[in-house]
C-alpha cells in the first residue's frame, strides 16, 4: 500500500534502519565530534555537576538536591554494594555508583526532547564500560585468592564430581572470559538500540501518514500518540537497563571475591 | 521486536557499518569520559556521601545517648522526690503522733485540775456552811434562851435576874430539849 502511494516527489516511506544510528562528524572530519561523543562528554558534565552540588554542603540534615542525590547512592550502595557484595562492597560502590550514574544518564538522553539519542545504542560505549566491569572483577579474583588458585577454581568449580567437568570446565571458562563480557555489553546495546528503533518506526511512520491523505493522518496522530507512550515505556527499560548492568556488574565482583566463585 | 531485529541485519548489510560492531575511537572515547567519572565520583562524590553518612549515624546516636542520658536524670530525680515525699509523711505523721499526746496530756491535766479546783470550792462552801451553822447555832441558843427566859419570868412571875441561875435554868431547858428530839 506504501509502495503504491510512491511518487517522484514522494518516495514512499523509508523504513529507519541502523542508518539512523550513525552521525556524521559536526565539524570537520573528526571521528571524535559525532553526536554519541559529544553525548558521552555532556553525561560526564552533568552528572559531576550534579553530584559535586549535591554534596558541596555535606549537610547532616540534607537540602532537596542533596537529598536527590542521596536517593540514588543509597540505592546503588545499599541494594546493589551491601545486598550483593557482602562485607567488602564499600571498596566496590564508587565503581557501582560510575556505572549506574552513567548508563542512566546516558540511557534517558534518549527521550530527551532535543537530544532524543540513547548513546549507549552505540555498542562501543556499552563495551566501554564493561571493560572497567571486567577487569575489576578479574583482579579482584586474582587479589584475593592468586592467579592460580583463581583460574583454577574457574576451571574446576570444587565439590563437583569428576566427570562433570568434561562439561562444566569448557563452559566455566566460555562463562567467565566470553559469555559474561559479551551479554553484559550487548544486553544493554540491544536494549537501546531497538527501544531507539521503535520510537523512530512510530516517529517516521506518524510523519510519513500525517503528509499523506486525510484518514492517513488521523493513522498519523495515532502513531505520534504511540512514540509518546512508548517514550515512556523507553524510560522504564533506561532505568531498569542501568540498573540490570550495574547489579550484575556487582554480582560478578560478589562471584569473584567468593571462596570457590 | 524480532521483527525489527531481523530487518536491522538486512539493512546492516545494505548499508555499512553494523551496529553490533562496535568502533574503537567510541571505546577510547567511553574509557576516557567513563575513567573522568569514576575518579571524581570515587575522590570526590563517594567521600562526601559517605562522610555525610557517618555523621549523620553520629548525630543519630549522639542524640539516642543524649535522650537516655536525660531518661535516667529523670527518674533519679523522681526516685529523689519520692523519698523526700515519703521523708515528709514520716515527719507528718511523727508530728501528729505528739500532737495527739501532747493533747491528750494537756486535757489530762486540766481535768486534774478542774477537779482539784471543785473539790477546793465545795471544801470552802462546806467549811463557810459549817461556820454559818455554828453562829447560827450559838446565836438561836441566846435567843432562845431569852425568849424562854423572858416567857418563863413572865410565867412564874418572878425574876430571874441572877445571872448564874438563868444560865443553869437554860442549859437544862435546853438539855431536855435536845433530849426529847
Amino acid at each position: 500500500m506504501i509502495s503504491q502511494s510512491a511518487t517522484p516527489t514522494n518516495p514512499g516511506f523509508v523504513p529507519p534502519g541502523a542508518k539512523d544510528f550513525q552521525f556524521p562528524p559536526i565539524w570537520g572530519d573528526s571521528i571524535y565530534l559525532t553526536k554519541p561523543v559529544i553525548l558521552i562528554g555532556l553525561s560526564v558534565v552533568i552528572i559531576s555537576s550534579f553530584l559535586l552540588a549535591a554534596t558541596r554542603n555535606k549537610a547532616v540534615v540534607p537540602g532537596r538536591l542533596q537529598f536527590a542525590g542521596e536517593g540514588v547512592y543509597t540505592l546503588v550502595r545499599n541494594t546493589l554494594g551491601r545486598d550483593v557484595i557482602g562485607p567488602e562492597y564499600l571498596k566496590f560502590v564508587p565503581l557501582l555508583f560510575s556505572i549506574f550514574c552513567f548508563i542512566l544518564v546516558n540511557n534517558i538522553f534518549g527521550i530527551v526532547p532535543l537530544i532524543q539519542f540513547p548513546t549507549m545504542s552505540h555498542i562501543g560505549f556499552p563495551v566501554a564500560v564493561m571493560i572497567f566491569s571486567y577487569v575489576t572483577y578479574h583482579y579482584i579474583g586474582v587479589e584475593k585468592h592468586g592467579l592460580v588458585k583463581y583460574l583454577k577454581d574457574i576451571c574446576f568449580m570444587p565439590g563437583i564430581p569428576k566427570p562433570v567437568y568434561l562439561i562444566l570446565t569448557p563452559v566455566e571458562i566460555l562463562t567467565y572470559f566470553v559469555t559474561r563480557p559479551l551479554t553484559l555489553s550487548l544486553r544493554l546495546f540491544a536494549n537501546m538500540f531497538a527501544g531507539h528503533l521503535l520510537l523512530l518506526v512510530f516517529a517516521f511512520g506518524g510523519e510519513y501518514l500525517i503528509s499523506s491523505g486525510l484518514i492517513m493522518k488521523v493513522l498519523g496522530v495515532f502513531s505520534f500518540g504511540m512514540a509518546v507512550g512508548l517514550s515512556f515505556f523507553e524510560l522504564g527499560i533506561q532505568c531498569l537497563q542501568a540498573y540490570i548492568f550495574t547489579l550484575l556488574s556487582a554480582l560478578y565482583i560478589a562471584g569473584a571475591l567468593a571462596e570457590g566463585h | 521486536m524480532n521483527l525489527f531485529a531481523g530487518n536491522l541485519v538486512s539493512f546492516a548489510a545494505e548499508e555499512g557499518p553494523s551496529p553490533v560492531v562496535p568502533h574503537p575511537s567510541e571505546i577510547f572515547v567511553g574509557v576516557i569520559a567513563f575513567g573522568i567519572l569514576l575518579f571524581l565520583i570515587s575522590r570526590k562524590v563517594v567521600p562526601r556521601f559517605e562522610l555525610i553518612f557517618s555523621e549523620r549515624t553520629a548525630a543519630i546516636e549522639g542524640g539516642i545517648a543524649k535522650a537516655e542520658r536525660a531518661q535516667e536524670d529523670a527518674a533519679k530525680a523522681l526516685a529523689q522526690y519520692q523519698a523526700q515525699l515519703a521523708n515528709a509523711r514520716s515527719e507528718a505523721q511523727t508530728i501528729r503522733e505528739e500532737a495527739r499526746v501532747q493533747g491528750i496530756a494537756i486535757i489530762e491535766d486540766m481535768r486534774a485540775r478542774a477537779l482539784e479546783e471543785t473539790s477546793r470550792i465545795t471544801a470552802a462552801a462546806q467549811a463557810s456552811i459549817e461556820t454559818e451553822r455554828q453562829q447560827a447555832i450559838i446565836q438561836l441558843r441566846n435567843e432562845v434562851g431569852k425568849l424562854a427566859t423572858e416567857l418563863a419570868s413572865k410565867i412564874v412571875g418572878e425574876a430571874l435576874d441572877d445571872q448564874v441561875r438563868q444560865t443553869r435554868i437554860i442549859d437544862r431547858f435546853l438539855s431536855d430539849f435536845e433530849k426529847s428530839n
